[in-house]
């Protein structure tokens, strides 16, 4: 417990901690759906303070680590191209393609830029009119929003060199695939904040409902996962099961109208594959066919062939629930970040890299 | 990379009409240029929650000041500070 001094509200903490152990009577598996809740899960070291019959696993919500192997090879064959410039957030850099990642590429001469916003990346587009400008744009339904802002803007201002590769991914289908697994463990989930601040809740009760299982929307400081575990084991040991909000001070039930009308304008939902679980369908956004021009895979004649995950990458079962980061036999040894086999060990908010930072076995080896 | 940073709306610089706004957000003294499409309902001295640049959603402002002081101890605010030499290509 030694972060527990810097957090918001230590007392409350400690309380719900309490109550946590007290009203825990059966052994449960809760799975927080965001990357970034398992960064803070994980570093917060709230693990460790939970009941021994509460397991939390990690899912799949960290765009890094899902965004699939063809697609990572897609973008540097983009940032290859002459005369093209390839932009990213930082984070999707050091994720390994089936030859290189987008960081290698640039060491070699390709022209990849890390910005913060797609907005930036249309300016940069409207202040080199001879080069085509790609947007790398990978993100859950939190970042689709901003990705479809820049292509309206783009078409408002006619910046007819500028161009997004979509890799969008969608939570409530993932959350379906991850239940209809025959060897399915997640008793509840907690579902990401910012998500449903753009989306509302609605999408989730039908899930619920189907599943049987509480689904607790929850923010990503260490009170709110406190909070959003013991309403998910309240349910759990009650044996209800409904969609809760722990988030409302972000997130209201029916989501950010604009933002929702502003991704059906730009998107289309779509098939997608996932690193590591495959293809789920109707689990993706991409460019619909009103804004096609802007679509970089219709644009350019993308040829690379289809590429294979790493077999020695067991990320597939880790963002299922089924298996921790320390089971992989390549964790810490083959497998880091400085040399990762797949991608859950490159970002910070992976499951790998966030137990290989933040555990405290692996900070004392 | 799906958090969202709250930050106070300091002045609105473009308005292209009623929806495309942009405004200069302050967090914590770092300035940053913020689409503020999503919430046209957005004024002067607001907090918004900002995500990869677009404001999606107003907070209160002793929430935003909380959330933004525990971003800041747990080093998430990192990324609004992209160096300037990986926006170019030397």
């Amino acid at each position: 417990m030694k972060f527990l001094s810097e957090y918001r509200d230590p007392q409350l903490v400690q309380e719900y901690i309490k109550e946590l152990h007290r009203i825990t009577t059966k052994n449960w598996t809760l799975m927080e759906i965001c990357g970034g809740q398992t960064h803070s899960l994980v570093k917060n070291g709230i693990l460790d303070m939970l009941p021994e019959k509460i397991t939390m696993v990690h899912g799949p919500g960290c765009p890094v680590c899902v965004t699939s192997l063809s697609v990572i090879d897609e973008a540097v064959w983009l940032a290859e191209q002459p005369n093209h410039i390839l932009c990213s957030f930082g984070d999707m850099l050091r994720v390994p393609g089936s030859k290189k990642s987008l960081l290698e590429a640039k060491a070699e001469g390709a022209d990849v830029r890390i910005l913060y916003s797609p907005l930036e990346a249309v300016e940069l587009a409207k202040s080199n009119p001879s080069k085509e400008v790609i947007f790398f744009a990978v993100g859950f339904e939190t970042t689709a929003p901003a990705n479809a802002l820049s292509v309206i803007h783009a078409a408002q201002q006619n910046v007819v060199n500028y161009s997004i590769l979509a890799s969008h991914v969608l939570v409530p289908p993932a959350m379906e695939a991850i239940l209809s697994d025959e060897a399915n463990v997640i008793d509840a989930f907690l579902a990401a904040g910012h998500v449903c601040t753009i989306m509302g809740l609605d999408e989730y009760y039908p899930v619920a409902e189907k599943y049987k299982i509480p689904i607790v929307v929850t923010g990503f400081e260490p009170v709110d996962l406190l909070q959003g575990i013991l309403m998910a084991v309240n349910q759990l040991e009650k044996g209800e099961y409904t969609v809760e909000n722990q988030y409302a001070r972000a997130v209201l039930r029916e989501g950010n109208k604009m933002a929702k009308d502003t991704i059906e304008k730009v998107f289309s939902v779509s098939d997608r594959v996932w690193r590591g679980i495959g293809s789920i369908p109707q689990s993706g956004f991409e460019v619909n066919e009103r804004y096609k021009l802007f679509n970089a895979r219709l644009k350019f004649k993308i040829d690379i062939p289809f590429a294979e995950e790493n077999k020695e990458c067991i990320s597939g079962d880790i963002m299922k629930g089924l298996k921790k980061p320390k089971q992989c036999p390549n964790f810490g040894t083959k497998c880091k970040p400085e040399h990762p086999l797949g991608a859950p060990m490159v970002s910070s908010e992976g499951a790998c890299a966030a137990y290989y930072h933040y555990s405290s076995d692996t900070i004392m080896q | 990379m799906c958090l969202a940073i709250p930050g106070k709306i300091i002045a609105i610089t473009e308005q292209l009409d009623e929806t495309f706004r942009k405004g200069k957000v302050s967090f914590g003294g770092i300035m940053k240029e913020v689409s503020l499409y999503m919430v046209p309902e957005a004024k002067v001295d607001d907090y918004v929650l900002v995500h990869v640049g677009v404001a999606i959603n107003i907070v209160d402002e002793e929430e935003a000041k909380l959330t933004f002081s525990y971003l800041k101890s747990m080093g998430e605010v990192e990324e609004l500070d992209t160096p300037d030499s990986l926006k170019t290509n030397p």
